[in-house]
């Protein structure tokens, strides 16, 4: 203290500056591959930074842009889609063999362009329309892909549907696909944290508080809102390519009103507040799907029965803690911080 | 053909010089006419006060100049050029400003954030995805601004955090950025301490002599201080209008407004 009242303190650097808590967080996820077995960390980890990349698209829209939009993983869909249709699948009379250097940009392309139109028909839209208008279109989508054999090969969709072979990696084995996505997550965290206060970002959420007075201090609205559907949709493309590459395949199941509503449910649980909230929401539906119905069955009942767990748990979270797992996190470190005799925040 | 036209039209309109003209601008709310037929000329620079009392329809005027509303007839010219079917970020573009009388701000955000925002409204790069750097031109005028209003001790709290009359001061920060033209302001003095509201006055008065404003203000010690011109409105239209002698003195008014005791004069 007697150092920073001298004025000789030095100014923590732009490394010091960053929490104790990423810096575990951080070397725990690049260790993983020591500590967990391969179906951990392709089912589990590989899963839950999918669904959290799709998820924070959601939350990129609905926390910074107050749009809550249920096309997200349609869009994923739409990437996943042109994957295969663009690349190679076992569905060799449909898939057109480009190589990865033009099938992953163009699907990327392709996705966001469809994110973009449908943001340019929803942003006309308030509040529970915009719900209704894109979870309208994420459910014709579902139809479409179902009932067109020429381009989605209807019900069965696309088998062996696979990263490409890129520095002689297998991306699907377990590690290299750990890394991939746990690299695509971070990415994408780290553009949705970056880009929130950069002007784009600033005005997007001076647009999600009044949108009247953005108006007034020279701002066109409507622009800013769809950009934003535009940046959302990058980001639940690259989730919806790795998706496909997870499953290996993909087929109008995997965009279906269940799915799109997970995503919702996951963004929501996992708090829409912070870009982290999507994955933790991931990563407590994930662990749910994958561990309840084991549990289920030991005790005897039906493992189907999971998904009551998770819509029990998704009104336990909504009851208690509108703004998410992250709310009821943030509410009780500001517990612990607050002075057990005075009572106030130190 | 057309854009040649409107650039013809922009061109022919920067000789023309009135700041802004309405010509029989009526506002509907449904049955009510909450303005009639107001025709109302302001010259580049003109700094005019328009008074009347509640319900007079005053604000409804400036939604109407902003484009937060469109009138149900009648037509606007900005600097010349017709903007009645304009997007209010077009008018705001093109030079005008405004606050509300109830604050309109971006509570979520800190006052720096607010008033960078007002900055980066009214010029280039409003899409950036790359952060602003602290030397930034921009950031420098947002805290330029932030001090003229005596904003700086709060500058990284959070608008919503902000005493009422903090706020009322942020109001006037954000219409000041950029390089306003002419300035509408919606009761920018209610509520305000007697030194805030002399902050206030010096401002408007320190204001270079190119920028015109538009202020609507109970409190005529205000009013007819910072004014050359007022427009008196009455029931959705234009009353009288004169210097602030003759409004002051004029019986009719004093009967109207002056003399039911109900507002401050000085
Ligand atoms: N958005 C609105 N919807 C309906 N009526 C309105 C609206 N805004 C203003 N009015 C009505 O228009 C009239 C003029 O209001 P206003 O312009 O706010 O008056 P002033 O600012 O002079 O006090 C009032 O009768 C008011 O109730
Ligand atoms: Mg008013």
């Amino acid at each position: 203290m007697a150092l920073a009242a001298d004025g000789l303190q030095v100014a923590p650097t732009r490394v010091e500056r960053i929490p104790a808590a990423y810096w575990v967080v951080g070397a725990l996820l690049l260790i993983m591959p020591l500590l967990a077995n391969d179906f951990v960390l392709f089912q589990v980890f590989g899963w839950t930074f999918i669904m959290g990349l799709i998820a924070l698209s959601l939350m990129f829209l609905a926390g910074y842009g107050g749009m809550v939009s249920l096309i997200q993983m349609t869009v994923a869909g739409v990437a996943g889609y042109m994957t295969a249709i663009l690349g190679s699948s076992g569905v060799e009379q449909i898939s057109l063999g480009l190589p990865w250097y033009v099938y992953i940009p163009a699907a990327i392309a392709i996705a966001t362009l469809f994110g973009t139109l449908v943001g340019a028909l929803a942003v006309r839209t308030e509040g529970i329309y915009t719900i209704m208008i894109t979870l309208a279109i994420g459910s014709a989508f579902y139809y479409f892909a179902k009932q067109n054999y020429g381009i989605f090969n209807g019900y069965t969709g696309f088998n062996l549907v696979v990263p490409p072979d890129l520095f002689g990696v297998d991306w699907r084995q377990p590690i290299a696909f750990y890394y991939l996505t746990l690299g695509c997550a971070v990415l994408g965290y780290l553009a949705v944290l970056y880009v929130a206060r950069a002007p784009f970002g600033l005005a997007l959420q001076g647009v999600r508080d009044n949108p009247r007075r953005m108006a007034a201090l020279g701002f066109n609205v409507t622009a800013h809102r769809i950009l934003a559907y535009s940046l959302a949709s990058v980001l639940a493309a690259v989730g919806g390519i790795l998706l496909v590459w997870q499953n290996a395949q993909i087929s109008p199941g995997t965009v279906g009103i269940p799915v799109v509503i997970d995503v919702l449910v996951i963004a929501v649980v996992g708090g829409l507040r912070h870009p982290i909230g999507p994955f933790i929401g991931a990563l407590i539906y994930v662990l749910l799907r994958t561990f309840t119905p084991d549990v289920l069955a030991a005790f005897g009942q039906s493992g189907e029965r999971y998904k009551l767990l998770i819509g029990l748990g998704f009104l336990l979270v909504v009851f208690f803690s509108p703004d998410g797992v992250l709310g009821l996190w943030e509410r009780w470190r500001a517990r612990r911080r607050r002075d057990p005799l005075k009572g106030a925040a130190q | 053909m057309r854009r040649a036209d409107a650039i013809a039209d922009r061109l022919g309109a920067v000789g023309s010089g009135n700041a802004l003209e309405l010509r029989g601008i009526t506002k509907m709310f449904g049955a009510l006419a909450a303005i009639s037929d107001v025709t109302l000329t302001v010259r580049p620079g003109e700094r005019r006060a328009v008074l009347g009392s509640n319900g007079a329809g005053k604000t409804t005027l400036f939604n109407c100049v902003t484009g937060d509303f469109l009138p149900t007839s009648g037509t606007i010219r900005l600097f010349g050029e017709d903007v009645t079917n304009f997007p209010a970020h077009e008018r705001i573009r093109r030079g005008l400003r405004r606050t509300y009388q109830i604050s309109l701000l971006f509570g979520g955000l800190s006052v720096r954030d607010n008033v960078y925002l007002a900055c980066r409204g009214v010029s280039r790069g409003r899409f950036s995805l790359i952060r602003p750097r602290r030397g930034e031109a921009l950031m420098a005028r947002a805290e330029e601004l932030i001090e003229a209003v005596h904003l700086g001790d709060v500058r990284d709290s959070l608008v919503a955090s902000l005493s009422y009359g903090q706020q009322r001061q942020l109001e006037i920060a954000l219409a000041l950025a950029g390089a306003p033209r002419l300035i509408l302001f919606d009761e920018p003095a209610a509520g305000l301490s007697p030194t805030e509201r002399a902050d206030l006055v010096a401002i408007l008065t320190g204001l270079p002599a190119h920028i015109g404003f538009i202020i609507i203000e109970h409190d005529m010690d205000v009013a007819l201080r910072v004014a050359q011109t007022v427009t008196m409105m009455h029931n959705g239209r234009i009353f009288k209008e004169g210097s602030p002698e003759e409004i002051e003195n004029d019986p009719e008014v004093q009967e109207l407004y002056l003399g039911d005791g109900s507002h401050a004069h000085g």
